[in-house]
């Protein structure tokens, strides 16, 4: 590092602390939230000694385990789909023009900054609308449940994988796929054995992070579930509105924990160099 | 391989050639989008577009939505008092709370550049977590905090402060939402300051300039686009917010996000609901222009 970027004396000390407060910050109301959740003590946010009753109360509740599961499958699914159409998307505007490729770039770009309540209106207009006219044309009733979720789900993951892939293709020399296309490689054992496995760290690191991303959604899903479909995240919701409780506490800790493991194993992949075929 | 691809006949670069391998890429390219760009155009700009035509249409005594007679009655109920002042709370919890978030995270996002690289990351990293982890419990963790018998309440209670809960007022959401959204904030920031040509303050600094005077007309200028990227990441779900103020806000901090739900939930009035939403997506669309223009390239 050179020497421009020394801070000095009073702007330095002021600086560090700031970084150790947002940092604590961060960090301090999720400990707090760890701890109570291991506390013995039915009232909330005090400590009344060390207990693991929550988590057993969390493992034993019928609908929590109900929820958690729909969550799960969602959350697998959509991944699976949206990291094919998200992975292509990224290939296709990186690697080539084509007509629209602009008007589509923009369209993978809203997802991820309209807010979910805007999009969960859409996604409720849109399948209410959807339902009435196969009723009306086709006399088939619909209803909102795990498909409409799912759906969903993959509406909003799709730009979320082709960004993250994106960035691993721009950073990536095409000179690679050009030699192997010079060499005689078709088309598809180029992508096969040249660019797939360079991209594969972007697609892992895209598709933890849509899994995070599903697991967590509560507005858009709170919008499109049906009766047999509740998640994990729109449960916990309900159960906060009416109040805090212990096994909230353990529920929350637990789905924290899951989506910090998730990242963490995102940014790891994104970091990797790539080259292995997985 | 029994049989050569057509384009690998004649490697030599003749100008059909190039024009026919021109096509070709085209081609390609299309039918590698067309998967995504059919299921974005299905499920995202239709729904979008829905939306914008349930916000002139009617609602029904039954509380259905007629898709006749359209008007803009739903528009107008945006002039109405109370309607009124949740979008003027919530524009200014929302500019309220990207303040804050620039006033903490621009010195944060200075300091981290000028780490080495190796710490860079690593602080990089714990900013990342909370960035992706989960929100709903993000904001819970706040609700135990603030609650009546939690360690705040505890403390302030001890300290001889009766009645100072901060829990159910806007003071609380606007803490949810800046606790929320601060790593939007500081990422793009951190990502400006970062590419910043350092050796600029460095000359600055030789010419006899002070370090205000460094900081006003080289720093401050430099990183501008990541100042304008954080401000619109924080502001435009600031605004549209639900969560939060559901679950920290009590009954008078009711914001865009909340009615919007209320209208399509309880109250049954989705063509207000829609109107609301739409005028949530201009504002959004508008800001995210505006940040393109300014000279930002990616978000």
């Amino acid at each position: 590092m050179s020497t421009t970027k020394q801070l000095r004396g009073g702007a330095k000390w002021a600086l560090s602390v700031n970084a150790v407060l947002v940092y604590v910050f961060f960090y301090a109301p999720i400990a707090l939230l760890v701890m109570y959740s291991f506390s013995n003590d039915n009232l909330v946010g005090r400590w009344g000694g060390f207990t693991l009753d929550w988590y057993r109360a969390f493992g034993e509740n019928q609908e929590v385990q109900n929820a958690l599961s729909v969550s799960l499958k969602v959350a697998l699914f959509s991944t699976l789909i949206s990291v094919i159409l998200g992975t292509t998307a990224a290939l296709a505007l990186e690697r080539y023009r084509f007509r629209g490729n602009r008007f589509f770039d923009a369209l993978l770009y809203l997802p991820v900054i309209i807010p979910d309540v805007t999009m969960a209106v859409m996604m409720l207009l849109f399948f209410t609308q959807l339902f009435n006219f196969l009723d009306a044309v086709f006399g088939i009733r619909f209803a909102k449940g795990l498909a409409t979720v799912t759906l969903s789900h993959i509406a909003f993951s799709i730009s979320f994988v082709s960004i993250v892939v994106r960035a691993r293709l721009a950073g990536m020399n095409e000179t690679l796929e050009e030699a192997a296309r010079d060499l005689y490689a078709s088309r598809w054992k180029a992508f096969r054995y040249v660019t797939l496995p360079l991209i594969t760290p972007g697609v892992v690191g895209g598709a933890l992070l849509a899994l995070t991303i599903s697991l967590d959604d509560v507005v858009i899903t709170q919008f499109v579930a049906g009766p047999g479909s509740t998640t994990l995240p729109v449960y916990v919701f309900g159960l906060i509105r009416r109040g805090v409780s212990p096994l909230i506490n353990a529920v929350s800790v637990v789905m924290l924990a899951a989506s910090i493991l998730l990242v963490l194993l995102s940014l790891l992949a994104q970091r990797a160099r790539g080259g292995t075929t997985a | 391989m029994t049989a050569v691809a057509p384009d690998e006949q004649s490697l030599v670069a003749t100008p059909e050639f190039e024009r026919s391998n021109e096509r070709n890429k085209r081609r390609s390219g299309l039918l590698m989008a067309l998967p995504a760009y059919v299921y974005l155009v299905l499920f995202f700009a239709l729904p979008l577009i829905i939306v914008v035509v349930y916000s002139f249409a009617t609602r029904t005594r039954s509380g259905g939505t007629a898709l006749s007679g359209w008007n803009l009655d739903s528009y107008q109920k945006l002039g109405e008092p109370i309607v009124r002042d949740i979008l003027f709370r919530s524009l200014l919890l929302a500019l309220i709370t990207t303040f804050i978030c620039l006033v903490i995270a621009y010195p944060f996002s200075y300091y981290l550049s000028t780490r080495s690289p190796m710490v860079r990351n690593i602080m990089l990293v714990f900013v990342m977590i909370p960035f992706w982890s989960n929100f709903l419990v993000r904001n819970y963790a706040w609700r135990v905090l603030l609650g009546n018998n939690g360690p705040i309440t505890r403390l302030t209670e001890g300290v001889g402060w009766e009645e100072s809960s901060i829990l159910f007022t806007p003071t609380a959401v606007v803490l949810g939402l800046v606790y929320g959204f601060l790593p939007f904030m500081i990422l793009p920031m951190y990502a400006a300051l970062e590419r910043m040509d350092w050796s600029l303050i460095e000359a600055s600094r030789d010419l006899g300039a002070t370090g205000v005077q460094t900081f006003r007309n080289i720093t401050l200028p430099l990183s501008r686009p990541g100042v304008i990227a954080g401000s619109i990441l924080v502001f435009i779900p600031s605004l549209g917010a639900y969560v939060t103020p559901q679950i920290l806000g009590g009954a008078k901090t009711t914001l865009l996000g909340s009615y919007i739900v209320t209208q399509f939930l309880t109250a049954r009035n989705w063509p207000v609901g829609a109107s609301v939403s739409t005028v949530l997506m201009v504002v959004m669309l508008g800001a995210t222009l505006m940040y393109f223009r300014s000279g930002g390239k990616t978000l």
